[in-house]
């Protein structure tokens, strides 16, 4: 937006309220899930004390909980908890309640035995001894592990923002996706201040005597109730309808930005991860999502596409893009990739992920599949006049695509082919071809205007009015820049699209962009 | 009075306590005497409940002592243990009201009762708010042994209390000890594995061994009628101080001439041992020191060699080895 380089600060000055609530949320997470995880660890840590067969057992169990990647945890949540601030306090106890329940249980067993026996022996009962003893005694040590579970909370805590339950991940990870070091900064500082200022205050509590500040350790219990009510206070909404958006989403003017200001959108929207918004939409935890228009799991989870009528979302038409050097090597190429061009439709494209993604179908039984339903396919001729390398992106669709134009070419013409798929992104794809690495890959307009060519704003505002303008602009200006040219058009379009449950966008007679909005405006 | 029937103790195949009776009156002092490892230990920890015997029963005033709560027991029950285990975030003053405030005694009569004890065990007010690891060894012991007196137990478990204490330090507060009025009047049970502790400070003593007790007796009966030969070679090695420890000057009256210059007034009562008498010569050319028998009122002045000569006299009439 803004010409010159915008600065860390001008962005939190400009950001401060979104900050100021993320980080409310964050502390507010943090202290709910360690509330509830000292009211479950300490307790549990002193039982294990008095029996210690099951000691081992409950440790392990922490330990192993420990042990299980933030993300797949979150993931474990959803089907159970949904997505929002449950699935994200609980994942974060169990977090914090390994470090608790180990110290508490090694704060207790190591309390010197002479004490203990003396307590016993002066007629203390054994409450008294848990309370007036072993537990003040081993209250550094436990306090050293409060103060650990706080430290990997505020940590975890940034991850709530996959499963839409806040805090400084949003701006962390939407930081990420947009490629903007502010927003990461801007998220990750706070969070990172937030670590080493809990750490240093729970640091100092430690280091007290605590027969002298009795008081204080009776207020400690009251300021973490009132540090975990925290996240409740910025969760004041109120909207018919929820929206699921990721963090990349979330930023772009071709994305929410767009909702807003061309649509007038308004509508409750929670940030969430791409990963597990589908899920969270089929089960009714959202009801609006962003995501692609072709993929596979639109059709497993029974969502529907709807119609971007205000086109804000720039089209991502795929079409295989070749260099000019190789279509003079292999006179038949041109002819033969263009066999494919206008038959896969988005509904078809949609079909076809979703085979690989979820029914687990190899790419190449996909392909084969597709060509025979078309009648497209022929026997390998075995071809030996020069060999054509294809190459594809790291994700399903260009697998797919890939194998396609490899049994194409395989049958219609003279030529061996080598392929080379899973080139990470597009960068690494657009480089290898451009120096004759391979000779073609499929690449989609969208990408080829924003990421490869870079066109400045204006020249996208303009090029948004039609479907055909966008794929115009890159033919020209890959031929005039790359020697590289767009072949016909597959026929799908990937692009951003905004998604709803079939069932519900029929009941309430949604399609289009616009219909949504309509609704949300009805009292 | 305490009775102890048939205690038996076994940790897995170690009988460490095997087959022990034995009784305690009132006000008498017993000390449990034995070589490291024959379970002294575990005997005094069943006393209070610390451990509960495998089998037999103790009673106290005839009373079986699982007749009432573990918890109302120990409180009327003082316990001093081999390393003090005084509670490291207590204060002095603190660690001393630990069994007053289970029993919720007033503030006021709590102090009064710190400020007392304080005072009768020398320790300085200024140690009050002091907590234990700011203290000597020989103070920890003593804040160790009020906390054990703070309530006033009609009978008082002591687990080596002077056991780490250096010799010096030992010997004073064996006096102090001593002098204690509040223990004469108090059922004391003590652990210990030093013989001339157990002498100086035993009315009886029960000797253990491999967790039986092998002999019950006064000092003297143990010194001068043995039962055996583990009895005899316990006690080999300081036999000549613990016999002029064990004999009482009451014991070698008669043998002691009548008259005798009297060089000064100090009066040293026949109660004392021979050892406490000869501690007070100086050793100058015919001096004498004074005997007080306090039954017939009679003083005698002796000398040295004449209170050496009655001692080997009243040996001779011991039936001897
Ligand atoms: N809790 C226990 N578990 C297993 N064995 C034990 C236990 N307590 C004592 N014993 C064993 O019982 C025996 C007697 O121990 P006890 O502590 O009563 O000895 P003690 O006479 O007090 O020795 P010391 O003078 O060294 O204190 C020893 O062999 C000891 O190893
Ligand atoms: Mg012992």
């Amino acid at each position: 937006m803004n010409e010159h380089q915008q600065t860390l600060f001008e962005f939190m000055q400009q950001q401060a309220d979104k900050l100021g609530v993320q980080t409310l949320q964050h502390i507010g997470l943090t202290f709910i899930s360690l509330l509830i995880a000292v009211i479950i660890g300490l307790p549990l840590g002193i039982y294990i004390t008095r029996q210690k067969k099951i000691s081992g057992l409950v440790l392990g169990i922490a330990g192993v909980l420990q042990t299980i990647p933030s993300i797949a945890l979150l993931g474990f949540m959803i089907p159970v908890l949904g997505i929002g601030a449950k699935p994200a306090i609980v994942a974060l106890l169990l977090y914090a309640l390994l470090p608790i329940i180990r110290n508490t249980y090694t704060g207790i067993t190591g309390v010197n035995p002479a004490v203990k026996e003396a307590a016993i022996a002066m007629g203390l009962n054994k409450w008294q001894v848990l309370f007036k003893v072993e537990l003040p005694l081993a209250m550094p040590v436990i306090l050293a592990g409060i103060r650990t579970a706080t430290v990997i909370n505020v940590g975890v805590a940034t991850l709530a923002s996959y499963i839409a339950a806040g805090g400084l991940g949003e701006f962390i990870f939407g930081g990420i996706s947009l490629n903007n070091t502010n927003m990461i900064l801007a998220g990750a500082i706070p969070a990172a201040l937030l670590a080493i200022l809990f750490d240093f205050l729970l640091s100092r509590l430690q280091r007290l005597n605590f027969k002298k500040i009795r008081g204080a350790v009776k207020a400690a219990p009251v300021l973490l109730v009132l540090l975990a009510c925290l996240y409740f206070i910025p969760s004041a909404y109120g909207s018919k309808l929820t929206a699921g958006f990721t963090p990349e989403f979330m930023g772009r003017q071709d994305g929410n930005l767009g909702l807003v200001s061309k649509y007038g959108l308004k509508i409750h929207t929670i940030v969430i991860n791409d990963a597990v918004m589908y899920k969270a939409a089929q089960e009714k935890e959202l009801d609006v999502i962003s995501g692609y228009s072709t993929d596979g799991r639109l059709k497993a989870y029974d969502l529907v596409v709807l119609d971007d009528d205000k086109k804000i979302f720039p089209p991502y038409y795929a079409a295989p893009i070749v260099r000019e050097d190789a279509l003079k090597n292999f006179p038949e190429l041109e002819k033969t990739l263009n066999l494919l061009s206008g038959l896969i439709t988005d509904s078809v494209m949609t079909d076809l992920n979703y085979r690989t993604d979820y029914l687990h179908q190899t790419p190449e039984r996909v392909a084969k599949d597709f060509l025979q339903s078309k009648n497209l396919l022929k026997p390998d001729k075995g071809g030996k006049n020069g060999i054509v390398r294809i190459g594809s992106k790291i994700f399903g669709e260009q697998y797919i695509l890939a194998s396609i134009y490899a049994m194409l070419i395989k049958g219609y013409t003279d030529y061996d082919v080598a392929t080379k798929t899973g080139l990470g992104g597009t960068k690494i794809c657009f480089d290898a071809l451009t120096n004759n690495q391979i000779d073609f890959y499929p690449e989609y307009t969208g990408t080829g205007l924003l990421a490869i060519l870079q066109a400045p704003t204006q020249t996208v505002t303009r090029l948004q009015a039609s479907k055909d303008s966008t794929y115009n602009y890159v033919q020209r200006q890959f031929q005039e820049k790359y020697k590289i040219k767009w072949l016909k058009p597959i026929g799908f379009n990937n692009a951003y699209a905004l998604m709803m449950r079939q069932k519900q966008a029929n009941e309430l007679n949604i399609k289009t962009i616009s219909d949504l909005k309509r609704y949300l405006e009805i009292k | 009075m305490i009775k102890v029937e048939n205690l038996v103790k076994s940790f897995g195949t170690v009988k460490a306590v095997d087959n022990i009776s034995f009784e305690v009156n009132d006000g008498e002092n017993m000390v449990l005497l034995g070589t490291s490892g024959c379970g002294k230990t575990t005997l005094l920890k069943m006393l209070n409940r610390l451990i509960e015997p495998d089998s037999g029963s103790i009673t106290i005033n005839n009373e079986n002592i699982n007749a009432q709560p573990a918890e109302d027991l120990r409180r009327n029950m003082g316990y001093v243990l081999q390393n003090n285990g005084l509670f490291p975030h207590y204060t002095v003053a603190q660690n001393i009201a630990v069994v007053p405030s289970l029993l919720k005694w007033d503030k006021a009569k709590t102090l009064s009762r710190v400020d007392e004890l304080i005072q009768k065990l020398h320790l300085s007010k200024d140690h009050l708010d002091a907590y234990p690891h700011e203290l000597s060894g020989g103070q920890q012991q003593r804040v160790g042994l009020a906390r054990a007196l703070a309530a006033n137990p009609p009978v008082l478990l002591m687990d080596e209390p002077f056991g780490a204490l250096d010799n010096v330090t030992r010997s004073k507060i064996h006096d102090e000890f001593k002098a204690l009025d509040e223990l004469k009047r108090k059922t004391i049970i003590m652990v210990t594995h030093d013989v001339q502790e157990a002498f100086e400070l035993a009315d009886r003593i029960a000797l253990m061994d491999n967790g039986r007790i092998v002999q019950t007796g006064t000092p003297t009966e143990l010194l001068f009628n043995p039962v055996n030969d583990f009895v005899r070679g316990f006690l080999q090695h300081q036999r000549l101080q613990l016999e002029l420890r064990a004999v009482k000057l009451a014991n070698i009256w008669d043998y002691l001439p009548t008259g005798g210059r009297k060089i000064n007034t100090s009066l040293i009562p026949a109660t004392a041992g021979v050892w406490e008498a000869l501690k007070n010569f100086k050793f100058f050319p015919r001096e004498t020191i004074n005997l007080l028998n306090q039954q017939n009122r009679e003083v005698k002045s002796v000398t040295f060699d004449e209170l050496m000569s009655a001692y080997s006299q009243f040996k001779i009439q011991q039936p001897h080895e």
